[in-house]
């Protein structure tokens, strides 16, 4: 097994635990964890495809690894983002739950 | 090399169509407070000017302009294109980002006495910041940095809908914000394996390079996921209603009526653009089937909806499936697929007007009833009637009822699935007429009924007559003439002899 080969399989496997868990945990901060393990996994893949410019005479092709940095501070921005709205969402009540449903009251009827 | 591209004419217009609004950020927040709303009201004529001239450099040329950013061409560059979309996509969206600044001035003007306020400091940020988003993504010509701009778009989306801080808005910010996080990464995925593939990420080099490999497939479909995802297409369209319904109005609008259709114009460009040599019948007709469902299960639940704005967001989750009939109708190079085309866009541009006017107008009605409960409007076109005006044109545009650009873009559609032999597409066009025609006649019922409604305020006029100049816009779009469509082929790729 190439070390390609391998990096390619620890990032599938990222990716396809990063979807279990987005998908399965209710919770907003374990869904934003598992939005991060995905986003590894993408960029592992990204690695992979950098060592591709070997084959021009380079010892790595720039392009794709420039895309993971930017890509990284993009995810990060991402998670900054997320982490802001769960904090400002737990302070307001002690459940923090993505159901729009559990805040409406009985009276509400104001739509603004 | 006698093949790379170079800037064309006109190029550098691009590039000032997507500086505007970022130089405008940049300015709001140096002096900050009430300066904020100033910039953005004062570039948006420019903005529209740059759109126009944009329009009028492609149709002068007859082909898309050009620019390559530092004069480096693919693939070692990035180029910035405009072709017939484009255009028409910044003047769409020049136009109804306007709209929304000089609607909500009422409701985002810093108050007085004090130097700034963290609403409308966010508002004004956040409007510029869709808006270089979708320049971006109307001109962008590299996958990658589209990647950033759809990212760009749903960062400055997400605030939007959580301006106000309430623990409902907070909630639907989030589950918007995570929905649209899995689309972009699963985009990213997808950029990564192109780009692995076949070494470059510009479009039309992609174009010329991309095989039926079982590698572009799966970053195709990728890629496609997200968008879908971000463009909230049944069965991934649970996040729109909540964040586009608690969103305020003027938010609400630009969110239903530009955002939305940022991904879906990715979604186009992926397919038409970057893989119109593929046999993509089977896909094709995916896309088709999911769209017919979205209209048929959007148009459902808008009807059983109690809240005024409840019900335009979902009739929002039914007419963004009519836009994913264009996958079926517009494939390949037959004589349907320009109609088909045509339709695509024609629903793509009335949808915008008259969602937003309709979005508006939600919003004004809410104000002055103090509440959006449809049970409760009755009477209530008597106390307001150019409201009800502006909201029963715009529902004459869903519903597809001559003369409206939704009706062309329906009739067009219609005539696209009958010459393509395509009959069963037929089916949820009509029947999404049908229904939209009920959810619009279950808000002007009640309203046109006897009764008596208190009014809380009065709608400002200036507002209610922005709404309505964007359903006339909505309306005016049935009449549009044959150079119109002809212009929208501008620049699209069609493969010749493919059947």
């Amino acid at each position: 097994m190439t070390p390609s080969v391998l990096a390619g399989l620890v990032g599938a496997s990222l990716v396809g635990l990063g979807l279990y868990g987005l998908i399965l945990h209710p919770h907003p901060l374990r869904k934003l964890l598992a939005f991060n393990l995905i986003g590894n996994g993408v960029f592992l893949v990204f690695g992979i495809v950098a060592r591709r410019g070997a084959a021009a005479g380079f010892r790595f092709d720039p392009v794709p690894q420039a895309m993971v940095i930017t890509g990284i501070v993009v995810a990060f921005a991402a998670s900054a983002l997320a982490v802001a709205l769960i904090l400002r969402l737990s302070a307001e009540g002690n459940r923090v739950t993505l159901d729009p449903n559990a805040w409406t009251r009985p009276n509400d009827g104001d739509a603004k | 090399m006698a093949g790379l591209e170079t800037t064309t004419p006109g190029g550098y217009l691009l590039v000032l169509a997507i500086l505007l609004p970022l130089a405008g950020i940049v300015v709001s927040f140096t002096p900050g407070g009430r300066h904020a709303e100033r910039i953005a009201l004062y570039s948006t004529p420019f903005g529209f000017a740059l759109a126009l001239a944009i329009a009028f450099c492609v149709g002068r040329a007859g082909k898309p302009i050009v620019y390559t950013i530092g004069g480096l061409p693919p693939p070692l560059g990035i180029a910035l294109r405009a072709d017939g979309i484009s255009a028409v996509m910044l003047i769409a969206a020049a136009v109804i980002v306007t709209a929304a600044a000089f609607y909500a001035r009422a409701k985002f003007a810093t108050p007085d006495g004090v130097r700034e306020s963290r609403g409308p400091m966010t508002f004004w940020i956040m409007l510029q910041a869709i808006w270089a988003a979708l320049a971006i993504i109307f001109v962008g010509g590299d996958l990658f940095n589209l990647y950033v701009a759809l990212e760009l778009l749903t960062f400055a989306a997400v605030p939007l809908v959580c301006i106000d801080g309430r623990p409902e808005t907070l909630a639907a910010a989030l589950r918007y914000l995570l929905f649209a996080l899995f689309g972009s990464i699963s985009y990213l995925l997808g950029v990564a394996l192109f780009y692995g593939a076949h070494g470059t990420l510009d479009i039309s080099l992609l174009a010329q390079r991309v095989q039926a490999t079982p590698v572009v497939w799966t970053a195709a479909s990728l890629m496609t996921a997200g968008l879908l995802a971000k463009t909230a297409l049944f069965p991934v369209h649970l996040w729109l209603p909540p964040a586009h319904a608690n969103a305020p109005a003027a938010a609400s609008a630009v969110l239903s009526g530009l955002v939305v259709k940022g991904s879906f114009f990715l979604t186009l460009r992926l397919w038409f653009y970057v893989l119109p040599a593929l046999p993509t019948d089977n896909i094709a007709a995916v896309l088709g089937w999911l769209g017919s469902a979205a209209v048929i299960v959007g148009s459902i639940i808008a009807l059983r909806q109690a809240r005024l704005k409840l019900l335009i967001a979902y009739s929002t989750v039914a007419q963004i499936g009519y836009l994913f009939l264009v996958f079926p109708l517009a494939a390949g190079a037959q004589t349907w697929s320009a109609i088909g085309w045509s339709a695509g866009l024609m629903q793509v541009l009335a949808h915008a007007f008259a969602k937003a006017a309709m979005f508006f107008s939600a919003g004004l009605l809410a104000e002055a009833l103090g509440h959006d409960q449809i049970a409760k409007l009755g009477g209530a076109a008597r106390a307001l009637p150019l409201t009800f005006l502006t909201i029963a044109l715009a529902g004459l545009s869903l519903m597809g009822l001559p003369p409206s650009g939704g009706f062309s873009a329906k009739w067009l559609m219609l005539q696209a699935s009958i010459a393509s032999g395509q009959w069963l597409w037929t089916i949820p066009i009509l029947a999404g007429s049908l229904l939209a025609a009920g959810y619009v006649w279950r808000i002007l019922a009640p309203a046109l009924s006897e009764g008596q409604v208190s009014l809380e305020s009065l709608p400002k006029r200036s507002q209610e007559l922005i709404a309505l100049a964007l359903t006339i816009i909505a309306l005016a779009l049935g009449f549009a003439p044959q150079t119109f469509f002809d212009f929208l082929e501008l620049g699209r790729p069609v493969v010749a002899g493919q059947s």
